[in-house]
């Protein structure tokens, strides 16, 4: 009969829903009750129904697998994750101030570089960034806006404080799943989003699209604004169609555009070309222009960076915006925060040890079993070295690389990261997760969703929140605990 | 609209026309195997050449029996135009484009080939067949019905239905050749003729209109004649190719395409088709279909996004 939120173990862990004395938070008061309500068939009813509608939608995500392609249907969660309104607000906050910092400091690295003559950033950390575009210097994207769309990771610790543990600002992706999640709970549970106030999700595609229009370098009632997608085999494949199919934008590929002799930028359709404005590109930097980058590339169209240079066209997010985006200028990201906005940052940041630093260095090497360390500029997990789970000679062997380049590389300590109630079986178990929330600048104007995108490790103790790598997620809500 | 979006939009409709044609082939097929007696029937063989694939049947099959030919045709995977293929391509298809066609018929297409790809036991089983068939039969009918209520008639339906109608009319002609071909007309099957030429209507889903227009005696002529030329039928080869044209008429560039229509649609309605006897009916559907073939590359031509030029 129903779910016993009593016999639910935290272990130990920050759990989201559930206290350390085992009573139900206040924003989770009426999800706790609404499912000890449930039967364990129809709990089990209830995942079938999650399963067929996402499957029937076609939420899907790619995987390669020995060379094929597999289209997965997204693992989903039916418990949401849901955070009080007030706490948010002050996340809210703190996102738009650090992603405003974020853009005054690429602005600033393509410019003027004050904040390396102030002597706050070091030189020679850009000069080793294999993201900072030497083709960007001197641009003048309008409002002088780079990274307009950012996603930032946040976990919360053992403490139950929110970190950032990343930004991500070349082409984050995973907004469509958070706005998918919301309408699969919709057919799920209606008579939940009768009980609780929720704060609503699908407000984002037309604030997309207002951000992307505000960009275009032609003033007029109707800009043309277009998705560019590397195609169909990309993992993110589900998400450009989504986006473009929400905000009624054309969704391209590289071989429909073309850049003129007048540095413009078209797209080939059955009446002839024609002209286009705002490009929401979800190609990676490096495939975007032939001419510019990489020769070879198939993806990307030639001449494209040159349109953007002149002002023909706008590029979301701009060139280059990622050389904000590498774990050592993320240690910089309070200190930037101080420097051009004057600001304490609001949102922490994961206390950081940078090698660069001697005594800094030291530390990490002294403490290398206890910290994760992690090299500057790959992604994916790439050269993470998890101290506590590692052997003496990988540490032996992380030392070496430190003290080769300690420039490149950063240490952290490891985060118990929080918990949410995950069905297992038709009990509830703590699963290890994530948020992803979205902020869109325009320059004039910054949002935030409402919540984000929790991604939760399904396997029990794992870490891993990653969708291709076993990892699910759930709806996120936000829950105005005073409303009546 | 994008030339790329209008090309695999004409493609998403005419996987699905084929995959419904095929359907109704081998409901009818099977319904006439049953009213036939044994040893006049002429079984699953003319099937694979309706859809024109005998050549690579054989490389992988020594006969034509009733198992084997089903699986090949409801789901064979080595034949591009089975059930499961073709809805396999529309999807795929209708993947790259997602973000033009309404979601409802995304579901739609979706759903349809979880349907067709869960349960082609039921397929190949005697008793889940009509079922089977009925269901996917439903759903394309659906996909376009859905469509034309819900998506705009802007110039991505203009292509939507020309590959509907071209597909339309190309089934037709296929069905009509093979099927007036292998027509039994041995002495002991000829009380049969009749059941035969019904079967044949009935796989264009064409009986009950044939009766309405042409009178209640099912005779060659007659069938042939309302095939090629009715001007109501919606799965004449005229009619298709009267919507073909109509359908060109408000797109621009569309000046060559329409003139190459008309000459064709000039050429059927002068041609007295009733008396297109064996050999020579099947050297007229034969240009018939080259023809058909030939507004495709005319349509690509005008229209759909040319490989990239290759720079010196």
């Amino acid at each position: 009969m129903g779910i016993d939120w009593k016999a639910y173990n935290t272990n130990g862990f920050f759990d989201e829903l559930i206290d350390g004395k085992g009573n139900v938070r206040l924003h989770g008061k009426q999800l706790a009750q609404f499912f000890s309500s449930l039967s364990g068939e129809e709990l089990t009813k209830a995942r079938a129904v999650a399963d067929l509608a996402i499957k029937e939608m076609g939420i899907s995500f790619t995987v390669y697998d020995e060379g094929n392609m597999i289209d997965r249907a997204w693992p989903f969660d039916i418990i949401p994750r849901t955070i009080g309104k007030k706490e948010w607000q002050g996340i809210e906050v703190g996102l738009k101030q650090r992603v405003e910092a974020l853009n005054l400091f690429i602005d600033d690295l393509y410019h003027d570089q004050k904040i390396i003559k102030d002597g706050i950033f070091p030189k020679g950390l850009l000069e080793k960034s294999v993201n900072f575009r030497s083709q960007c210097v001197g641009i003048n994207p309008p409002n002088k806006i780079w990274a307009h769309i950012c996603g930032s990771d946040l976990v919360r610790d053992g403490s139950g404080t929110m970190y950032v543990l990343e930004d991500n600002l070349r082409v984050p992706s995973g907004v469509s799943y958070m706005l998918e999640n919301r309408s699969v709970m919709k057919r799920v549970f209606p008579e939940l989003f009768e009980q609780v106030s929720i704060l609503p999700v699908d407000d984002y595609p037309s604030q997309l699209f207002d951000m992307l229009a505000a960009m275009s370098p032609r003033p007029q009632d109707k800009p043309e604004v277009v998705v560019l997608t590397p195609g169909v085999f990309n993992s993110a494949y589900f998400e450009h169609c989504y986006l473009a199919q929400e905000m009624g934008c054309e969704l391209v590929e590289g071989r429909d555009l073309v850049v003129e002799k007048d540095d413009c930028v078209y797209m080939r359709t059955i009446t002839g070309l024609q002209r286009v404005d705002v490009i929401y590109r979800r190609i990676d930097d490096l495939f975007l222009d032939p001419e510019a980058f990489l020769p070879d590339s198939q993806l990307g169209v030639p001449g494209l960076m040159r349109a953007w240079s002149k002002g023909n066209v706008a590029l979301v997010n701009a060139p280059g915006a990622g050389v904000a985006d590498d774990k050592v200028v993320y240690a910089y990201v309070p200190e930037m925060i101080k420097y051009y906005l004057g600001e304490d940052a609001k949102l922490a940041n994961v206390p950081t040890f940078k090698c660069m630093d001697p005594k800094e260095c030291d530390h990490v090497i002294k403490n290398i079993d206890k910290l994760v360390i992690k090299p500057a500029n790959e992604s994916g997990g790439y050269g993470l070295l998890i101290g506590p789970k590692s052997t003496k000679k990988q540490q032996q062997e992380t030392i070496a690389q430190i003290k080769a380049d300690p420039r490149n590389w950063v240490a952290q300590p490891t985060l118990d990261l929080s918990t949410v109630p995950t069905l297992d079986g038709i009990e509830p178990d703590g699963r290890h997760a994530d948020l992803r929330p979205f902020i869109l600048s325009s320059g004039k104007d910054t949002q935030v969703t409402t919540g984000g995108l929790t991604r939760v490790a399904m396997v029990k103790g794992s870490l891993v929140v990653n969708s291709s790598q076993g990892g699910g997620s759930k709806d996120t809500w936000i829950v105005d605990e005073e409303a009546k | 609209m994008l030339s790329r979006v209008c090309e695999t939009l004409y493609w998403v409709s005419r996987y699905i026309e084929r995959a419904e044609n095929v359907a109704r082939l081998i409901n009818v097929n099977n319904m006439l195997i049953m009213d036939l007696p044994k040893g006049v029937s002429t079984g699953w063989e003319p099937l694979i050449d309706i859809i024109g694939v005998r050549q690579a049947y054989q490389e992988n099959h020594t006969d034509f029996s009733e198992s084997k030919a089903l699986r090949y045709l409801l789901v064979g995977h080595d034949n591009n135009s089975s059930i499961l293929n073709s809805i396999i391509s529309a999807r795929e298809s209708a993947r790259t484009i997602r973000d033009v066609i309404p979601r409802d018929v995304w579901e739609e297409i979706n759903s349809l080939y979880y349907y067709v790809k869960d349960n082609q036991n039921e397929g190949l089983s005697k008793r889940g067949r009509f079922a089977y068939l009925k269901k996917i039969i439903e759903s394309t009918h659906m996909i376009f019905g859905t469509l034309d209520a819900t998506i705009n008639h802007d110039q991505g339906y203009v292509f939507i239905r020309f590959g509907l109608m071209i597909e339309r009319a190309d089934m037709t002609s296929r069905i009509l050749d093979i099927r007036s071909a292998t027509l039994i007309t041995s002495d002991e099957a000829k009380p049969y003729e009749n059941i035969q030429w019904i079967s044949l209507l009935r796989s264009m889903s064409a009986y009950q209109m044939y009766r309405q227009q042409m009178g209640v005696r099912v005779q060659r002529a007659d069938v042939i004649e309302f095939i090629m030329h009715s001007e109501v039928f919606p799965r004449s080869i005229l009619f298709c190719l009267y919507e073909l044209k109509q359908l060109m008429e408000p797109l621009i560039h569309s000046v060559e395409l329409i003139k190459l229509i008309d000459e064709v649609i000039q050429e059927l309605k002068n041609k007295d088709v009733r008396a297109l006897k064996n050999s020579d009916l099947h050297d007229y559907i034969d240009q018939v279909q080259i023809k058909l073939a030939g507004l495709h590359n005319e349509l690509a031509e005008s229209y759909f996004l040319k490989p990239p030029e290759v720079t010196e």
